[in-house]
């Protein structure tokens, strides 16, 4: 008969974005987990990031906040935590020794006046070359290793007919490929100038410059039905062998495993690198609203124990297709490509932190719309450049 | 209690409500894009910086030129379209009905479902371009959506395809209106009909045309769910809207104040065409009582 009450005493309403098929099975594994453990999730799941965002920080403002709320590992939380509005996870972390099994740059990324406040629970590569490994060999092009040998590749495919890149044309994907090519052409130095602090100097470099080149000339390698198409259906496209690859994150894994296409086997996956750095990754984070009622406090704690603890972060990393953000879980049962990912991420010097974990919403966002600009337009790499002076210096 | 102060105590709860929730709204807004709010609203005041940002931002400038450019495009468009829908409709047609119900059909659709069904019939990939291509014309190329440079005119399309029913409808209405003496003097005179629709019924029909106008100009000013959905601001920022402009700032780029900034603005251009029109009709509504 006490079942009940318990259940009552650790309920946990979480609001998170994840309602895609396997995005949904992904977060299953969390609340079978905490239901094990005592506790009882209530879910609130609220359809896209910026709806559901809007949703949990609007009801945290008027004083009826959820226990927990998904952002996005990065700075969408910085107000909260100086508004004072998010509790603390320090205790749990140290109880349970996260800071000697999380990547540092996670660590960083949820660490605020010297304590955490958010539990990353994942990690995402961002910057993945995906290529249909049967289009590839028909035109005789071997897995690029940066992009000139990409671009080689690009030309091959080009002749033989199929649509070189799949790209789907919306500002954040035009954003992502060109952080896919300032990686390899700037390397991290560049990464975190141009990213972290924005300074003006990194604009004068020949490597920004390059980048600059290489990525308007991916450009012709795209074809018309892009600007309205959408990035699963892009990925679609090297799936049926249409177009022979695509940037994109590792989401983009469960639309060939949908397919019924094995990593490594009848698609390629790798990571455009000159020198040999340059793994860019974000993932997805819990915050914790502060609660009045001290049960719900416990509940909280529970909760981000749970999501952190290493069984559950398996299941839940082979359901979303994302990396796990804990590094002591065994690796073995993941796909070939995350096999691959987790060598990126347990090499630190492969780590980096990916442009919204850098910079605010309000910066990134008007460098996005710079990018998207010279994308789109026939402006010159010079014009991006002295536009995008104009960008950091407006958001000093 | 007199009948004049209950008239005023059942107006009261209106008046609160245009009070706080209009005004109040409208008062608050202006007052954040004078801070330095960015995802949550705080009171620091920073004068004028964000109107300098936003006004050297070329997203902005650009929204700005392209509703005027969809405005002036889709008002005139869909008035002229949705007047000759109307004569077309008054020259007693069979099946009057059915012709009235196909053209005002788009209009029951939201702005977001003409978008993406604008947005596919216009994808050269998989719409008209390649209808005709399949057809045999090989070289038939209708991709302006794919362009920067002529996705407006993509726009303007869909949102006359929209609104051309509305614009006929109340025209027909209007013409329905016209006394039938005046085409009998007309034929009398011997004049053809496209001359009396010319200079003698369209004079007529100025109160349905500028209510047209009035209601085709609300849609072009929050004019963003077409925006969205069909062309997501894009090529670029080549379609973008001012409206779409404010919502995006707001939230997904968590900037309270350039966003507030943005929608004030937006606000005193109305006022600024508004308030000569309001003084101008007061006059002329003066000068016929007088």
């Amino acid at each position: 008969m006490s079942i009940p009450a318990i259940a009552q005493d650790n309920k946990a309403e979480v609001i998170h974005w994840w309602t895609s098929g396997g995005e949904s099975a992904a977060v299953k594994v969390f609340a079978d987990q905490f239901g094990k453990a005592g506790g009882a999730w209530v879910d609130s799941a609220v359809a896209g990031g910026v709806n559901a965002r809007t949703a949990a920080i609007n009801r945290t403002i008027a004083g009826n906040p959820p226990a927990a709320m998904q952002f996005n590992t990065g700075k969408q939380f910085d107000e909260l935590v100086e508004g004072g509005l998010l509790t603390d996870i320090d205790a749990v972390a140290t109880a349970n020794n996260w800071k000697a099994n999380l990547p540092q740059a996670l660590i960083d990324a949820t660490t605020r006046q010297g304590k955490m406040f958010a539990a990353p629970v994942n990690i995402h590569g961002q910057n993945w070359l995906f290529y249909n490994k049967e289009l590839l060999a028909k035109v005789g092009a071997k897995e690029p290793r940066n992009w000139d040998e990409a671009i080689e590749a690009l030309d091959k495919i080009k002749a033989s007919g199929a649509i070189p890149l799949a790209f789907s044309g919306a500002k954040n994907w035009e954003r992502l490929l060109f952080n896919a090519v300032l990686v390899d052409k700037g390397g991290p130095a560049i990464w975190s100038a141009f990213w972290a602090k924005r300074d003006p100097a990194v604009l004068k470099s020949p490597e920004l410059r390059k980048a600059a080149d290489t990525y308007k000339k991916l450009k012709d390698y795209t074809d018309p039905g892009a600007s309205s198409r959408v990035w699963n259906d892009a990925t679609g496209l090297v799936i049926q062998g249409k177009a022979g690859m695509q940037i994109m994150g590792d989401w983009a894994k469960g639309e060939f495993s949908a397919a019924g296409k094995a990593p490594e086997k009848d698609y390629g996956c790798v990571i455009l690198a000159s020198g040999s750095h340059g793994f860019i990754f974000g993932g997805d984070v819990f915050a914790f609203p502060k609660l009045k009622d001290a049960n719900a406090a416990k509940a909280q704690a529970l909760l981000a124990k749970t999501m952190l603890d290493p069984a559950a972060q398996i299941e839940f990393s082979l359901k979303k297709g994302s990396l796990p953000a804990r590094l002591d879980v065994d690796a073995s049962r993941l796909d070939a490509c995350a096999q691959k990912g987790m060598k990126y991420v347990l090499d630190k010097n492969q780590q980096l932190p990916s442009d919204v974990m850098l910079a605010p919403p309000a910066v990134w966002g008007a460098i996005e719309d710079v990018i998207s600009q010279f994308w789109n337009t026939a402006m010159t790499s010079e014009q991006f450049i002295d536009k995008l002076a104009v960008a950091f210096k407006q958001n000093q | 209690m007199s009948s004049r102060a209950s008239a005023y105590s059942a107006l009261l709860p209106a008046f609160i409500v245009l009070a706080v929730v209009y005004i109040g709204s409208t008062v608050w807004t202006m007052w954040m894009s004078l801070t330095g709010s960015r995802m949550l609203p705080n009171n620091n005041f920073v004068g004028l910086r964000n109107y300098e940002i936003l006004f050297s931002n070329d997203r902005w400038i650009t929204s700005v030129h392209n509703l005027a450019f969809f405005g002036v495009l889709f008002v005139a468009i869909s008035l002229a379209l949705g007047f000759l829908l109307a004569v077309a409709i008054d020259q007693k047609v069979r099946s009057e009905d059915s012709w009235r119900s196909v053209y005002l059909y788009p209009y029951s659709m939201s702005f977001v479902v003409t978008g993406l069904v604008w947005q596919w019939l216009l994808n050269p990939t998989l719409g008209i371009q390649k209808l005709v291509r399949d057809m045999g014309f090989e070289t038939f190329t209708f991709d302006w959506i794919a362009h920067a440079e002529t996705v407006l005119y993509c726009l303007v399309i869909a949102g006359v395809w929209h609104a051309a029913g509305l614009v006929m409808a109340i025209m027909l209405a209007g013409l329905r209106g016209v006394d039938e003496d005046i085409w009998k003097a007309a034929r009398v005179d011997g004049l053809p009909t496209w001359r009396v629709y010319a200079s003698v019924v369209t004079p007529m029909l100025g109160a349905s045309f500028a209510t047209a106008g009035v209601l085709l100009s609300t849609s072009v000013v929050r004019l963003y769910d077409l925006s969205v959905a069909m062309t997501r601001g894009g090529p670029g920022i080549a379609s973008e809207v001012p409206a779409k402009f404010v919502m995006d700032h707001l939230f997904e780029r968590a900037n309270i104040s350039l966003a507030t900034a943005a929608a004030t603005s937006m606000l005193i251009t109305v006022i600024a065409v508004v308030a000569p029109y309001m003084y101008w009709r007061t006059r002329v509504a003066a000068r016929g009582r007088a």
